[in-house]
C-alpha cells in the first residue's frame, strides 16, 4: 500500500511509478481527459502523478502525513496536509469533477460523512477499498478463530489503521442509502483478473479481494 | 519613465544594492489618508532577469528584516536573513533566478521612513509619517518592479510580516504573481499579536529618550526602550522547547544565584543581548510603525469579510507553509488560508513543517523546509517554461 491512511501508520515503500498499483490503473482508467480531480488519502502522489501523464487532469491531493505532503510538493503536485475526516467540509460544492478515496475508506472515523462529503464536492467519486468479504478473510476468522491477516490486509488488530472495514455488499448498501448510484464497478481476485462484471453480487463479495466502484451523485437509474 | 535618480539595474553583477527615487509628481498614497513623496526605495539584486523577464523572484522581508536577504549585511557584517534559501544552489537559486528583496517603506534601512526628511518641514518625519500598512508596503513594491521592467513576477516569497505581503500581493495583483510562497503567516492578525506589539510600543513609548517620537532632532535615541521591545518580541519568535533546550535554568558565568538583579539566567544574558544588537541597526519609530502595520492587516477585511473573495479565480499557484512550533502564526492560521484558498479551487500546497524551533523557523536550516520550497519552486518552473540556466525555455 503506498497510501498511509493514519499518520502513525508504518511505513511502506512506494511502488515505482512505472507498476502502479492494480487499483490505481483502474481508477485512472475511469476519469475523464482534463477533469478536476481531488484525490484525498493521496499518499506520496502515485496516483495524481499517473492521472496528470496519463489523463492530463488538473489534481489536487490531501494528505495526512507530513512525509507524504512533502513528498508530493517535492514532486511539484498540489497537496494539502489535511484529514478526510475533518477537512473535507471546507471545499465547496461541485469544485471537482472526481473526488479519490483509495484504499482509505477503511481508516476514516466517519466512512457514512466521508462519502457523503465526497460526492458534494464532486459530481462523480472514486472509491477502492479492501473487501472483508474476501473468502480468504472469512476463512482466516472462522477456521483459525483469529482477526485476518491477508495480502491487502497486511496489519494485526492492534496496529492497523482500518478501523472501519466493510464488505461489497455493505459498501453497495451504503451508496444506496446516499442516494448515489453505482456508474461501475469492478473487483478483483488475488491474482488481479477483474470478475465479470455480470457475476452476481455474491460472486463478487466472495471471490473479490478488492473494488473500485465509480459512484455518481444523486437520482437512481430509472 | 518619469522616474529616477538611476539607470536600470545592471542584472548581470552578482550583488546590486540599489536605491530608487520616485519624484514627487509619483506619490505613495496610503490606506490612511497619507502622501508619501519623494519615495526612495531600497533595494537589492542577485542573479540575472532573463530575455523574457520571466525569472522574477520579490522576496519580502520580516517585520525587523531588510532587502539584505543573503550575502554578508553592510550594516551588521552578519550573513542575509535568508542566508539558508537563497544563494547559488539553493531553493531560491541566483544562478537560475532574478531575486529582488527591497526593504519596506516605513522602514529604516534606505527606504522611506519615519527617520527621513519630510520634506515639508525639512526635519525628520518622526511621528508624523503616515502610519502605513501592509499594502501600501506592497504598492511601494509593485512601484519597484514596475521600475525594474517586470510584469509577472515568478514567484513572491517571504514568512512572517514578509508572508503577509505574499498575501497581499496575490490579492491585489493576481495576475503579477504566477506563485506565491505566503510562510509562517496569518491572513489577519490576531488580538495576541496585536497585543504583543503594543508591549512593544508601549515599551519604547516610555523610554524619556523617545521625547514623542522627536529624538532624531534632540539627539537622541530611546535605545533602552527599544532594547525591552526586542527582548519581548524575541520571546515570541521562539518555542518554549528551544528556549528550554538552549538555556533552561543555566546560570551565565556564575556557580550560584547573586540574590541581586544581575543578568542571573543565561536567558537573561541572551535576550538582553538580542535587545542590545537590535538597537544598533534599528530605529525606534520605525518599529512602531512597521509593527503597526502588522496590525491593521486583515486581507478579509477588504474581501466583504471572506477570506475566499481575496482570491476568487485565481490562478496563482500557491505553496502555504507553517511550522508546528511556531505560536505566533500557528498552523492554524495557515490553515484559514488554505480553507480560502481551496474554496476558490486555487492551485495551492500545504506543508506544516515539524520544527521545535517556533517562529524563526523559517529564517533557519530546516532540511524539510528546504525540500519543499525547492520541490514547489522547480514545478513552478517547468510549469513557467523557465530552464535550470534561468533562460526561458
Amino acid at each position: 500500500m503506498t497510501v498511509t491512511p493514519a499518520a502513525d501508520a508504518p511505513e511502506r515503500p512506494a511502488q515505482p511509478l512505472e507498476q502502479p498499483r492494480l487499483d490505481l490503473a483502474v481508477i485512472a482508467e475511469m476519469v475523464a481527459h482534463g477533469a478536476r480531480v481531488l484525490d484525498v488519502g493521496c499518499g506520496d502522489g502515485a496516483l495524481l502523478q499517473l492521472l496528470a501523464q496519463k489523463k492530463g487532469v488538473d489534481g489536487r491531493g490531501v494528505e495526512l502525513s507530513q512525509r507524504g505532503v512533502n513528498e508530493c510538493v517535492a514532486k511539484g503536485l498540489s497537496v494539502i496536509q489535511g484529514d478526510a475526516d475533518t477537512d473535507l467540509s471546507d471545499y465547496p460544492d461541485d469544485g471537482f469533477d472526481y473526488v479519490i478515496l483509495s484504499q482509505t475508506l477503511q481508516a476514516t472515523r466517519r466512512p457514512r460523512a466521508a462519502l457523503a462529503n465526497m460526492l458534494r464536492i464532486g459530481r462523480r467519486a472514486i472509491i477502492s477499498f479492501p473487501n472483508f468479504g474476501y473468502w480468504r478473510v472469512r476463512a482466516q476468522l472462522a477456521f483459525s478463530g483469529r482477526m485476518p491477516v491477508t495480502g491487502r490486509l497486511d496489519y494485526h488488530w492492534h496496529d492497523t489503521p482500518n478501523i472501519h472495514l466493510c464488505t461489497i455488499r455493505d459498501f453497495v448498501e451504503i451508496v444506496d442509502e446516499l442516494g448515489a448510484h453505482i456508474e461501475r464497478g469492478v473487483a478483483f481476485d488475488r491474482a488481479g483478473a477483474p470478475i465479470r462484471f455480470s457475476a452476481p453480487w455474491w460472486v463478487w463479495n466472495l471471490f473479490g479481494e478488492q473494488a473500485v466502484f465509480l459512484l455518481e451523485r444523486g437520482g437512481r437509474r430509472p | 519613465m518619469s522616474v529616477l535618480s538611476e539607470a536600470r539595474p545592471a542584472c548581470s553583477e552578482g550583488f546590486a544594492p540599489k536605491t530608487v527615487v520616485f519624484p514627487p509628481d509619483r506619490p505613495l498614497l496610503t490606506d490612511g489618508g497619507g502622501r508619501i513623496a519623494p519615495l526612495a526605495i531600497a533595494y537589492e539584486t542577485r542573479g540575472t532577469l532573463n530575455a523574457a523577464c520571466s525569472n522574477a523572484i520579490l522576496l519580502c522581508h520580516a517585520l525587523t528584516g531588510d532587502q539584505y536577504a543573503a550575502g554578508v549585511n553592510p550594516v551588521t557584517g552578519k550573513p542575509g536573513w535568508w542566508e539558508a534559501m537563497v544563494g547559488p544552489g539553493k531553493p531560491f537559486d541566483t544562478d537560475r533566478y532574478f531575486l529582488i528583496c527591497s526593504n519596506v517603506v516605513g522602514g529604516c534601512m534606505g527606504t522611506t521612513g519615519p527617520a527621513s526628511i519630510n520634506p515639508t518641514t525639512g526635519k525628520p518625519y518622526g511621528v508624523d509619517f503616515p502610519v502605513v500598512t501592509i499594502r501600501d508596503m506592497v504598492r511601494a513594491q509593485a512601484m519597484l518592479i514596475d521600475h525594474l521592467g517586470v510584469e509577472t513576477l515568478f514567484c513572491v516569497a517571504g514568512g512572517s510580516m514578509g508572508g503577509m505581503q505574499v498575501l497581499q500581493w496575490a490579492a491585489s495583483y493576481p495576475e503579477r504573481v504566477f506563485s506565491a510562497m505566503p510562510i509562517a503567516t496569518a491572513a489577519k492578525h490576531s488580538a495576541q499579536n496585536i497585543a504583543f506589539h503594543e508591549v512593544g510600543r508601549q515599551a519604547v513609548m516610555a523610554d524619556p529618550d523617545w521625547r514623542s517620537g522627536r529624538y532624531q532632532e534632540q539627539g537622541v535615541r530611546p535605545e533602552k526602550g527599544l532594547a525591552v521591545a526586542r527582548m519581548s518580541a524575541h520571546i515570541t519568535y521562539l518555542s518554549e522547547a528551544a528556549l528550554q533546550r538552549k538555556f533552561g535554568r543555566k546560570l551565565q558565568d556564575r556557580s550560584a544565584p547573586t540574590f541581586s538583579f544581575d543578568a542571573d539566567f543565561q536567558v537573561e544574558n541572551y535576550l538582553r543581548y538580542q535587545g542590545l544588537a537590535f538597537v544598533e541597526r534599528f530605529d525606534a519609530n520605525s518599529y512602531l510603525f512597521v509593527t503597526r502595520a502588522c496590525d491593521y492587516f486583515d486581507l478579509a477585511a477588504d474581501y466583504g469579510g471572506s477570506l475566499a473573495m481575496a482570491f476568487k479565480d485565481t490562478k496563482t499557484r500557491f505553496c502555504v507553509v507553517s511550522f508546528t512550533s511556531d505560536w505566533l502564526y500557528p498552523t492554524s492560521d495557515s490553515r484559514a488560508i488554505v480553507h480560502a484558498l481551496n474554496a476558490g479551487g486555487a492551485s495551492v500546497s500545504f506543508v506544516e513543517i515539524e520544527s521545535d524551533k517556533g517562529h524563526d523557523a523559517f529564517l533557519l536550516h530546516e532540511p524539510m523546509f528546504i525540500a519543499t520550497t525547492r520541490g514547489f519552486l522547480d514545478s513552478a518552473a517547468n510549469a513557467r517554461g523557465l530552464a535550470p540556466d534561468g533562460t526561458s525555455k
